[in-house]
């Protein structure tokens, strides 16, 4: 099954808020390490489509099944679900901003998570090595003392992705990573991306035709709710429905 | 240690509290010079305790973001069950006694009518309800000092957290918890006295022959030694990843929960554990107090509570002993009457009375122009600053920590 087979099947989920449908009776598949772009226009349900597979909403129908034994994540809590091997990234970096790089990254390195074990945890080598070796990775290693309330925009979004890393989660939910980003550092986030795509799956939501390029992966693109085009970044700005709902205007 | 690391103020807080303690042994009437009267070991012995509950306060609110405006009805709990054996162990020796002339030697269901009688008579009974089932037995009790408040602060936490019930929501529901328990106390047939509460529990049984002087300085260390327990529990659990993960789910609690912490079950735990120390807590007030009864758990009292920990700055350790402790005392020698009156001519300010306008405006006042609190004042020598976020708070969700209470 490596680097091929479904890693995420998503079926037939559709979502209502309020008389809106967010979600129309959306399919459609991850394998176990590729990276994948969504896009869409605003509306067309890609934070809610986050939303379903990492707990926060439950849709009105529909099945999301996650790894080899095809467990339905639908009605698991979000930290049940985090700790299955989903991680997500938020649009706004959303670091604990009181404390400090170290902390954080601490803190979502994989390790149990019942309050007693964490009550007694002492760090253990592997840990701290996971922690300098992240911190490297996101440019961070000179900043692990600082509170990661005083870092750049552009450094807490590495943050929140060196914190994702730690969790070693096989499915990377990434929204909208280089928003607010100079071009420097939107050239370091796709290398982060890339690289951590090698050993596990990951789905960046973006909004920025330039930065999706730039990852060179598959393209979804979501319309009101379901699948329009999937494929190539060319192909699906070839297509005309794409163009029309989207590229066009 | 990373506990004596990430608290600095420990080894300080450890040698003021024995310098502290020694002290009062040394100038009190029973191991001194008897510079400081009985009556005030009392009240320096309840401050202890009540330094103590204001701990347990800042756990749950200032490192954990639950702004439990109950946890004063665990510290009253604790006190009653340990009150229920204090009372029954005394009443018993002396209805023993009394019953040692009759001619015929009494039998057990006599004794127990007789100390039946003698507790519940003000309230038209004699007979022993069925939460006085274990009173006899000390260890029983001393069991439910820890049982009772906890078993309550597990089921309903677990009720609240597991509906995601926060803010101002929680608070409230945390009030009509100890309100619904005053009231229900405050009733004649609740079998715990009414109004009338448990009384006479300076008197320890078996121990007559010895006077007050020394019964309150034993409470007295047996507080300052739960409040040097308590202390480094708290900072044990705020030091490592545990306090990382609650001040986590103070600012902002769905990211921890996408971490794949169970925030419900970290704040359970903080909850049924600051319970526990809060009844603890209560349990050594109460014998110093001499009287507990159900004005006691009113809703205001769980208020003082956060106001304490307010006023000495929330979310550091000492700065809740701190706020407790010259709170309580301050109170005490305004409402004690030892406080001079004001006389403006026109108006003579009586401190009994004004007391409370004193209190609530500093609160306002240190809420509003000093977030730190009194704590804070050591981090004018120590030099650290707040953080400049242009009034940004330090997360999301409503108990995170404002700019001006951060540090840099």
């Amino acid at each position: 099954m490596s680097g091929s087979g479904t890693l995420l099947e998503v079926s037939g989920i559709s979502v209502t808020f309020d008389g809106f449908r967010a979600i129309n009776n959306l399919s459609f598949n991850i394998g176990h390490a590729e990276l994948r772009a969504i896009i869409g226009p605003n509306g067309a349900g890609k934070t809610t489509f986050m939303d379903i597979v990492t707990g926060k909403t439950k849709p009105d129908e529909g099945k999301v099944l996650w790894g080899e034994l095809s467990r339905n994540l639908i009605g698991m809590n979000e930290a049940k679900i985090a700790r299955a091997g989903i991680g997500r990234k938020f649009q706004r970096p959303t670091v604990f901003e009181d404390q400090t790089v170290f902390e954080n990254l601490l803190m979502a390195v994989k390790n149990d998570r019942n309050p007693l074990a964490v009550l007694f945890f002492k760090p253990k080598f592997k840990d701290l090595a996971k922690v300098e070796e992240l911190a490297s990775e996101i440019g961070l290693a000179e900043q692990l003392s600082r509170k990661s309330g005083e870092l750049s925009h552009g450094q807490k979004q590495w943050l929140e992705i060196g914190m994702l890393l730690a969790q070693d989660p096989k499915l990377l939910l990434v929204d909208e990573p280089a928003a607010g980003m100079t071009l420097g550092e939107r050239e370091h986030t796709t290398d982060i991306l890339k690289e951590a795509a090698k050993t596990r799956a990951v789905v960046v939501v973006e909004h920025d035709m330039e930065f999706v390029r730039r990852l060179d992966c598959k393209v979804t693109v979501l319309h009101e709710g379901s699948v329009l085009a999937e494929g190539s970044l060319d192909h699906v700005t070839k297509n005309q429905d794409v163009i029309d709902v989207y590229l066009g205007r | 240690m990373d506990m004596f690391k990430k608290n600095p103020s420990l080894p300080v807080f450890i040698a003021v509290l024995v310098i502290f303690t020694l002290a009062v042994t040394f100038l009190s009437e029973a191991y001194g010079a008897g510079a400081i009267s009985t009556s005030f070991v009392k009240t320096l012995g309840k401050t202890l305790c009540l330094a103590l509950v204001a701990i347990a306060m800042d756990l749950v609110w200032g490192y954990t973001g639950i702004l439990s405006l109950g946890h004063f009805a665990f510290f009253g709990l604790g006190g009653y069950m340990i009150g229920m054996w204090l009372m029954y162990a005394r009443t018993k020796i002396i209805v023993l006694e009394s019953l040692a002339n009759a001619p015929l030697p009494p039998t057990a269901s006599e004794i127990s009518d007789a100390i039946g009688t003698q507790i519940f008579g003000v309230v038209g009974s004699s007979e022993f309800p069925l939460v006085w089932y274990f009173a006899h037995s000390f260890w029983a009790q001393i069991a439910l000092v820890v049982l009772v408040p906890g078993l309550l602060a597990l089921v309903f936490g677990w009720l609240a957290f597991r509906s995601r019930v926060t803010g101002v929501y929680l608070s409230i529901l945390t009030q009509a918890m100890t309100l619904a328990l005053s009231l229900y106390l405050f009733q004649n047939d609740s079998g715990l006295r009414g109004n009338n509460g448990l009384s006479g529990l300076q008197n320890l049984p078996g121990v007559d022959g010895i006077s007050q002087d020394y019964i309150s300085i034993w409470f007295f260390w047996a507080s300052a030694f739960a409040l040097l327990l308590t202390y480094l529990i708290a900072a044990f659990i705020v030091s490592g990843k545990f306090g990382s993960v609650i001040r986590g789910i103070r600012d902002d609690e769905a990211r921890v929960r996408f971490l794949g912490y169970s925030v419900e079950g970290f704040k359970l735990f903080v909850f049924t554990l600051t319970a526990v120390i809060a009844a603890i807590g209560g349990a050594l007030y109460y014998p110093q107090a001499g009287i507990i009864n159900p004005a006691e758990i009113a809703p205001i009292a769980s208020i003082y509570l956060a106001v304490w920990v307010a006023i000495g700055g929330r979310g550091r350790i000492y700065g809740a002993v701190i706020g407790a402790a010259f709170v309580s005392l301050v109170s005490t020698w305004f409402t004690g009457g030892q406080a001079p009156d004001v006389n403006l001519g026109f108006y003579t300010i009586k401190w009994v009375d004004w007391w409370l306008v004193l209190l609530g405006l500093s609160f306002v006042l240190v809420t509003l122009f000093a977030p730190k609190g009194i704590g804070g004042l050591f981090d004018l020598i120590s030099g650290r600053l707040s953080p400049n976020r242009h009034g940004v708070p330090l997360g999301p969700d409503k108990g995170s920590l404002r700019e001006e209470e951060a540090e840099k």
